[in-house]
């Protein structure tokens, strides 16, 4: 494998990676506060059929992912009322909201654009571009910082580059911040927050806005930057893999990030090589594509160690004596 | 003092919850710099009434006053502002945060963590002065102790400068010299000027460390005492409505044929430590033997080895026969049929199904028996049930419903439910820990009267209990064990806690 390949490679892992970081993290505030959250994957679906639709009709990208963003927050919104206002069962409150995104989305696509439950395919103004960052020209003939400058780090759309922000951002917000120690405490002893005279259902509801936003962000991602319109369940599991890394990451951002990364590198070298020939034994295309979501198995199986969610993740918090 | 405004009044409190009256027009008047008890059985209403003092209820009727001050106290931001601090019963700590982060979660400065963290770390050395409240800021809740801990909740407070300090039931997850230390400490605070309100139900307690005491029951306020014009006798009577026996009144002990015999009994636990260290002890039959202790000295384990739920290693004899205390036959089930009945030391762990009813309860480790079989391979729930109504009648249980479940009960009757289970079996031998703790004055004499009751039918009884008034009023015999190993035996009458207490901290009562 040639230097030119492996810079590909990661290159396409930066890509592939963004979605699931986003989506990852987006898990991170929701659990983090206590609300078990398995609806990233039909929120991120949503938020990618209704950026793409609106930057279809409108032709203005932003307008899309603003669409995106307002669509996957009402499906927070739904389950926080669900699993906060009412204290139902957030498993269940979770698999509603992936099963809604999942018909809603062809249903309406279908009704809007008869194009067999797809949007149309975007272009120019309706999709993010690569952005060339300063310099990549000038130093692409540099020996090896050169392309990893100009090839891996510079030429990703601007969401790639606020996924990556926020990840410092979070750890932040999360270790540093007021509203961060609070999150962090509505999710281990919501009992102990509620005495300190803080609003649980408020620190909650703040948790899942934000979780509502980073998957709109990562939904609209996956159709207007990493692909050019939707396509019916083009999510492919991403919510459930950003699940599984948030779990390996043991709910820490940092750690998130690399996860996604080791995700998302799983992804590109499926796609890289479809077919590997090891002396004779070919390993078919279909073991590869599986790679990822083989990964993500073992992970949940618990072979990374004990992981420790947020101790009052999954509980309603119910006031008591 | 006289003219001095109370530093906090109740004025005709009531709360409904449905059709239950937890408090019924209460009036209450707490002076500042005061150490104020409240005691009652559980269910009384103690926790109900402070509840609505830090804003977690709403009271239905009624007017509080802080300071002479009318004032309302929506939620417990209120309270906080109203000067108000409370420990509440079971900890309201985030595990994994250090001392200092509980310390300023919801009282921080601003939006960043930095400086608020820095000013409680001042705030905290200056308490730690002034209070004698010492604690690590930088250490993680769930490494330091339950007595630790409460001193957070005790600093939590007193950083958001309380003036008035409510404690509900504050020394039952504490050991006696834990309890001391506290009580010092809420002196020390009282000394400072603090206003204390203090919960529980052990009258010792009140006796001890209180100036005042107001005694509830059923939801209303029946007495306010002077502590010194009162004494426990009274109070209990006060508490639960009709005279109550503190010290048990039984019949001298006719010891008959030995039913257990242990000798040189070894215990290792699971991480290879040495818990029992070769004890010898017998009870006979119509006798009960009291095993005194501090704690965490190889009492609890000599009981699970009895009781079927570890192995261990030497000889025990039961009416002559050899008991395996390993492998097959020394399980739980085998100990049940062997004669022997277990009232485990942690009822909501090993003594019950918290998740299920009363009347499953009832029957757990005799379901096998031939009297709830329907046929070969169906139960008979009828008769399980019918069972129950009996054993719930005879013991007392309240509410009186075999189809609540166990966590609905209150800790005494929990108990109840366990102790009418293990006794009603007709054992050869009883085995029984910590029978009354966190259990009511009226319930602790009727457990106790159960007690004596199986050992006048002519059964043996072993009781481990680390109070010891429990062990003094029951025993017939008093085995004192400290670090595995028994440090003599005495006679009731001829001993007194002082020497108890010699032998209890591993010091030989002669050679002292």
């Amino acid at each position: 494998m040639d230097f030119l390949t492996l810079i590909q490679i990661l290159d396409s892992t930066v890509r592939l990676a963004t979605p699931l970081l986003l989506a990852c993290l987006a898990g991170l505030y929701s659990e983090r506060a206590g609300i078990f959250d398995i609806g990233l994957e039909g929120k991120m679906l949503a938020a990618a059929f209704f950026s793409a639709a609106i930057a279809a009709l409108t032709g203005n990208v932003w307008l899309g992912l603003l669409a995106g963003i307002v669509a996957s927050m009402v499906l927070s919104g739904l389950h926080g009322l669900a699993s906060i206002t009412f204290r139902g069962n957030q498993l269940i409150s979770g698999v509603a909201i992936n099963f809604l995104a999942s018909g809603m989305t062809v249903l309406i696509a279908q009704d809007w654009f008869r194009q067999g439950g797809r949007t149309p395919s975007l272009s120019g103004g309706a999709r993010f571009s690569p952005i060339t960052l300063p310099f990549a020209e000038a130093v692409e003939d540099v020996p090896v910082l050169g392309p990893i400058y100009s090839e891996l780090i510079s030429g990703h759309s601007i969401l790639v580059y606020l996924a990556a922000a926020s990840v410092p951002l979070t750890w932040w917000v999360l270790y540093r911040t007021r509203f961060g120690l609070r999150l962090r405490a509505v999710g281990e002893a919501p009992e102990a927050v509620d005495t300190a005279g803080v609003s649980v259902v408020g620190l909650r509801f703040a948790a899942v806005a934000i979780c509502g936003v980073l998957c709109g962000i990562a939904g609209a991602y996956l159709s207007t930057a990493l692909q050019a319109g939707f396509v019916k369940e083009m999510t492919a599991g991403r919510g459930f893999i950003a699940l599984a890394a948030l779990i390996f990451a043991k709910w820490r951002p940092w750690h998130a990030m690399w996860a996604c990364l080791l995700f998302g590198f799983l992804q590109a070298v499926a796609l890289r090589y479809q077919n590997i020939d090891l002396g004779g034994l070919v390993i078919p295309v279909q073991v590869m594509d599986a790679l990822p979501y083989i990964l993500t198995v073992v992970i949940l199986a618990g072979f990374v160690g004990k992981a420790i969610p947020p101790r009052a993740g999954g509980e309603p918090y119910i006031k008591e004596r | 003092m006289a003219d001095q405004a109370p530093a906090i009044e109740l004025r005709g409190i009531s709360k409904a919850f449905g059709p239950v009256q937890a408090n019924k027009d209460i009036s209450i008047s707490v002076m500042p710099g005061t150490i104020h008890g409240i005691i009652g059985e559980n269910g009384a209403g103690k926790s109900t009434l402070m509840s609505i003092l830090y804003g977690f209820y709403k009271a239905d009727a009624g007017e509080i006053f802080i300071n002479g001050q009318k004032t309302d106290i929506p939620d417990s931001q209120a309270a906080i502002a109203a000067g108000i601090g409370m420990v509440f019963q079971h900890f309201k700590l985030v595990q994994n945060f250090t001392v200092l982060e509980n310390i300023i979660l919801g009282a921080e400065d601003g939006g960043l963590l930095k400086p608020s963290l820095a000013k409680a770390r001042k705030t905290l050395l200056e308490l730690e002065k002034e209070y004698e409240l010492n604690a690590d800021p930088d250490a993680v809740i769930e490494d330091i102790g339950v007595g630790k801990q409460q001193r957070v909740e005790i600093l939590k407070a007193l950083y958001r400068q309380a003036e008035i300090l409510i404690l509900d039931e504050p020394t039952g997850v504490l050991t006696p010299a834990e309890a001391d230390q506290l009580f010092r400490i809420l002196h020390r605070l009282k000394d400072e000027g603090k206003t204390i309100i203090l919960i529980t139900h052990k009258l010792r307690e009140i006796m001890d460390a209180t100036d005042t005491v107001s005694v509830m029951r059923r939801g209303e306020m029946t007495a306010t005492v002077k502590t010194y014009e009162t004494n426990p006798e009274n109070l209990a009577e006060l508490m639960v409505g009709r005279k109550v026996l503190l010290q048990i009144d039984k019949a001298p002990a006719k010891p008959g044929e030995t039913v257990l015999d242990i000798e040189n009994l070894h215990v290792v636990d699971q991480a290879g430590v040495e818990r029992v260290k070769g004890i010898s002890l017998n009870v006979r039959a119509g006798e009960i033997v009291g095993v005194a202790g501090v704690a965490g000295n190889g009492q609890s384990e000599l009981m699970e080895v009895l009781g079927g739920m570890r192995p261990g290693t030497g000889s025990v004899q039961l009416k002559g026969q050899p008991l395996p205390l390993s492998g097959l036959g020394s399980d739980g089930q085998a100990r049940r049929q062997q004669g022997i009945a277990h009232v485990p030391e942690d009822r909501q762990r090993e003594g019950l199904i918290m998740d299920f009813y009363a009347w499953e309860n009832v029957a757990f480790g005799y379901h096998h028996n031939p009297e709830y079989q329907r046929n070969r391979l169906l139960m008979d729930n009828a008769a399980l049930r019918a069972d129950t109504e009996r054993k719930i009648e005879k013991f007392d249980v309240r509410p009186a419903n075999g189809w609540l479940t166990a966590k609905n009960f209150s800790g005494g009757n929990q108990q109840k439910i366990v102790v009418a289970r293990e006794i009603e079996s007709e054992p050869e031998l009883l085995l029984i820990g910590q029978p009354t703790r966190g259990v009511d004055v009226g319930a602790i004499e009727f457990i106790h009267r159960q007690i004596v009751a199986l050992r006048d039918a002519g059964k043996a009884v072993l009781l481990v209990s680390v109070e010891l008034d429990e062990i003094l009023s029951l025993s017939d015999r008093i085995a004192v064990m400290f670090d595995g190993h028994i440090m003599g035996e005495r006679l009731p009458g001829e001993t007194d806690e002082k020497e108890l207490g010699l032998l209890m901290a591993g010091m030989n009562g002669e050679a002292a």
